[in-house]
């Protein structure tokens, strides 16, 4: 089986990350997920640019990876043109296709996030919609999304929002053909086969109900 | 050292003839916002803005979950680019900045690896039997409205100063992170001069704030805020940039990203519940905008057809300091008649108290 470097480096988004780290450690510093959680891109970058493989295994099975919130400001600020960012998504992948991911709290994260916004593509052809935000679940979205959701499609269409409909507009329902398209594509690339690598997971840790 | 040239900085937009792709968050949270922005473009200044129903997401913000691999979300931005192409164009004008930051870094890698372009190219006409041209101009909502800043002010009868004592307006903004940080060449000002924002508010006569924390990220966070026990990272965030922006008292947050547009709204809400403060004098919060929503302000629209009243922060103080006419009981009627009445949050003050 090939290494966890060589499978690394198959990523295109590894040869565009990491060229020659200097372990200066702006990324860290400029970083906000470094400022609330317990992450350090310089490190990661010093263990994926070492190419220890057990220093690799740790770090797919571990929580550190899944911290990073994506905002690639070390992209920015890297003197050297590095992007940790880029670097977080390739170890992300590499951790759900292995099925290391499902070593980590944060890891096993993913499931629930795989048939939630995953799952919404290929169902309605967007990531996020309105009935997916419900108050339940979003309380932070505060009494005027309550309000907003009960009004439904009487206050969208006042503000020119197609809200659910057939035909043109913001939030329509999208037309007949476009949602075999997308699944097409997510078959040919690859992306279905990803997801099943992802319910493997489940599968392992027996999670047949939302985890 | 080399000279910094502001020539560098600058971007070119085309004056006309876009394909307009839509952005998931704006159409769930600010659907007054794209509708405006295209009547506006088509209907204001004269515009050829053409929108292809089949558009889909551009799965960006699952890609940044890290659910959808590289291939595929390169094939679905192939896909929205055989729309663009077939129909006869090779402007793409994007709503979203996240998707904006995909675009981008999609013709990056391109460039770089000519090789992932013909393994798109076979995916997509395997899937789909389509075909695609790459866009002559990449340019984002906030990129246009910036760039047609003059012929929007100029038919505006309104200034961003205040009409009782003639100062003008405060304005703080919040450029999302994947405008400019990702590719620095794709924006107005790169990632250290951002100026997309800035410029509009200036243009409108209001005064920019540079507060200490105006770069630091919303803390959107993708799968943090998508994951209710991870929010926290989300609010904590927005907090840092609300106790940076405070103390200069800012009477607009201005943005041009929806996932920050909607998240420096919210969290104002959620962190007056959880400690009782408010980022203002007033109790009241900071009225938040994004670009769309001011230049269709400024331009005398409706505020609750622009759909203002699905902010969660109230925006009557600041049209009644521009001195933007509104009829307040239009704003929580709907096209069947009266609707009933948001709830009250238990600080922040809103406007039917």
């Amino acid at each position: 089986m090939a290494s966890l470097l060589s499978q690394l480096k198959d990523d295109i988004r590894f040869s565009e990350g990491l060229s020659a780290c200097m372990n200066c450690g702006i990324c860290t510093a400029v970083c906000p997920a470094a400022a609330y959680f317990d992450y350090d891109p310089r490190r990661i970058c010093q263990l994926v640019q070492t190419g220890d493989e057990q220093d690799l295994e740790n770090l797919l099975k571990g929580e550190e990876i899944w911290m990073c919130g994506q905002c690639l400001s070390c992209k920015a600020r890297c003197p050297r043109g590095n992007v940790p960012g880029y670097l977080i998504q390739a170890l992300r992948k590499l951790s759900q296709q292995s099925g290391h991911f499902i070593h980590s709290r944060e890891g096993r994260k993913q499931i629930r996030l795989k048939r939630r916004i995953g799952h919404s593509i290929l169902e309605t052809g967007y990531c996020v919609h309105p009935q997916m935000v419900e108050p339940e679940t979003h309380p932070e979205q505060g009494p005027v999304w309550v309000w907003a959701l009960e009004q439904g499609a009487d206050l969208y269409r006042r503000c020119g929002s197609n809200y659910y409909g057939e035909g043109e507009g913001g939030l329509r329902k999208m037309a007949p053909g476009v949602l075999d398209e997308l699944e097409a594509i997510f078959e040919e690339t690859g992306g279905l086969r990803f997801w099943e690598a992802i319910e493997r997971g489940a599968e392992e840790l027996k999670l047949n109900t939302e985890p | 050292m080399t000279p910094l040239l502001w020539k560098d900085y600058q971007k070119e937009v085309p004056d006309n003839h876009y394909f307009f792709v839509r952005s998931c968050i704006r159409q769930t949270f600010f659907p007054g916002a794209e509708a405006a922005l295209l009547d506006i473009l088509r209907n204001s200044l004269g515009l050829d803005v053409f929108e292809d129903r089949r558009h889909t997401t551009c799965t960006g913000i699952a890609y940044h979950c890290d659910l959808v691999p590289l291939e595929t979300i390169m094939t679905v931005i192939a896909r929205q680019l055989s729309l663009m192409t077939e129909a006869g164009y090779r402007h793409l004008l994007v709503s979203c900045v996240t998707s904006f930051g995909i675009y981008l870094e999609m013709l990056d890698m391109w460039q770089h690896h000519p090789e992932m372009l013909e393994q798109t190219r076979e995916a997509l006409w395997k899937s789909t039997r389509r075909s695609f041209e790459l866009p002559v101009a990449l340019v984002h909502t906030s990129d246009l409205v910036y760039h047609l800043r003059k012929p929007i002010a100029d038919r505006s009868p309104h200034r961003l100063v205040d009409k009782s004592t003639q100062r003008a307006l405060r304005v703080v903004d919040h450029v999302g992170c994947h405008y400019a940080k990702i590719f620095p060449a794709g924006g107005f000002g790169g990632a250290e001069f951002p100026s997309v924002l800035s410029g509009l508010a200036e243009t409108f006569g209001g005064e920019m704030v540079d507060y200490p924390e105006r770069r630091h990220c919303c803390g959107f966070g993708f799968r943090h805020y998508l994951l209710q026990e991870n929010r926290g990272y989300s609010l904590s965030n927005s907090r840092i940039k609300f106790e940076s922006m405070e103390a200069f008292a800012p009477d607009l947050i201005l943005t041009n990203c929806p996932g920050c547009n909607m998240f420096l709204d919210r969290w104002q809400y959620t962190l007056a519940e959880m400690s009782g403060k408010t980022y203002d004098r007033e109790g009241k919060g900071i009225p938040v905008l994004s670009h769309e929503e001011l230049a269709a302000l400024m331009l005398g629209r409706d505020p609750w057809t622009l759909g203002l009243q699905m902010h969660q922060v109230q925006l009557e103080p600041l049209l009644d300091k521009i001195g933007i006419a509104y009829q307040a009981r239009q704003k929580y009627s709907m096209l069947a008649g009266a609707a009933s009445l948001p709830g009250e949050p238990s600080v922040l003050k809103v406007s039917f108290q």
